[in-house]
């Protein structure tokens, strides 16, 4: 991974390769595991929600009672 | 129009892509980036103006392909930056890149800066995003640097590319004094 960033200065047209900082770097990187924990976490949400609401249907369908968590993904 | 300076990414790929000591002399600026990053994660494309990590808002357009959707930047907890849309990862189909236009009239001017962004994606699947954005940079100070990069920090691939161009209002090209 490039730890690097493009600089151009648009006065003088000279583009330089720039390296980050030792503590730049570090908080990239705490950035991005968090950024990895937070994809995790939403995509735990959406497959939760898909099932409650798969569950839900199904109840509907049966003609069984819905728990108010099931019932909650159903009103808009 | 006139290029202003323009920048190619290289084999070793680039976090973010900086144009500073923007020329005070146009009327707009106009950025146009072709870009692809190199994680396998879907992210959105942010801006930074001179440096700066507050005073951002923005309300943006969303569509995939088959569905759509609008948002701000206080809804969806933003505002150390502007979105300017959805750039593709190692995911999406190989060699396309996500495209951005955005606009910044009055760019040295003394009031608040705003920022017109539209966006598309190259991709060979049913999801394909398009992207509409109207940003606001609440600050009265010239515009002297822009910063595009992702916004969790991933590089940029070769052969992604950033140019700056500047616009004169006025018939030719001319001021209009």
């Amino acid at each position: 991974m490039a730890f690097t960033k493009i600089v151009v200065n648009c006065e003088t047209g000279v583009t330089e390769e720039i390296e980050l900082t030792a503590e730049e770097i570090a908080e990239l990187e705490a950035a991005q595991a968090q950024a990895e924990v937070d994809r995790v976490a939403r995509e735990a949400e959406a497959e939760a929600l898909a099932a409650l609401k798969a569950s839900a249907k199904a109840k509907l369908v049966a003609g069984e009672p819905l728990t108010e968590e099931e019932a909650s993904t159903l009103i808009v | 129009m006139e290029l202003i300076a323009t920048t190619t990414v290289g084999a070793g790929g680039a976090l973010s892509i900086d144009f500073t000591s923007i020329p005070q002399s146009y009327t707009d600026l106009t950025l146009v980036v072709a870009a692809r990053h190199t994680s396998s994660n879907s992210d959105f494309g942010i801006l930074q103006i001179n440096g700066t990590t507050t005073n951002y808002s923005f309300r943006y357009l969303i569509g995939d392909g088959s569905s759509t959707g609008s948002n701000t930047s206080s809804n969806i907890g933003l505002t150390n930056s502007i979105w300017i849309g959805n750039i593709l990862g190692t995911s999406s189909t190989s060699n396309t890149f996500s495209n951005f236009r955005l606009y910044l009239p009055n760019y040295a001017g003394s009031a608040n800066k705003i920022v017109s962004i539209e966006s598309v994606n190259e991709n060979n699947t049913t999801t394909a995003h398009q992207f509409f954005n109207a940003g606001l940079w609440s600050n009265t100070a010239a515009i002297t640097s822009l910063s595009i990069k992702t916004y969790n920090d991933w590089t940029f691939a070769q052969y992604s590319t950033a140019s700056l161009y500047g616009i004169l209002k006025g018939s030719g090209g001319a001021t209009v004094s």
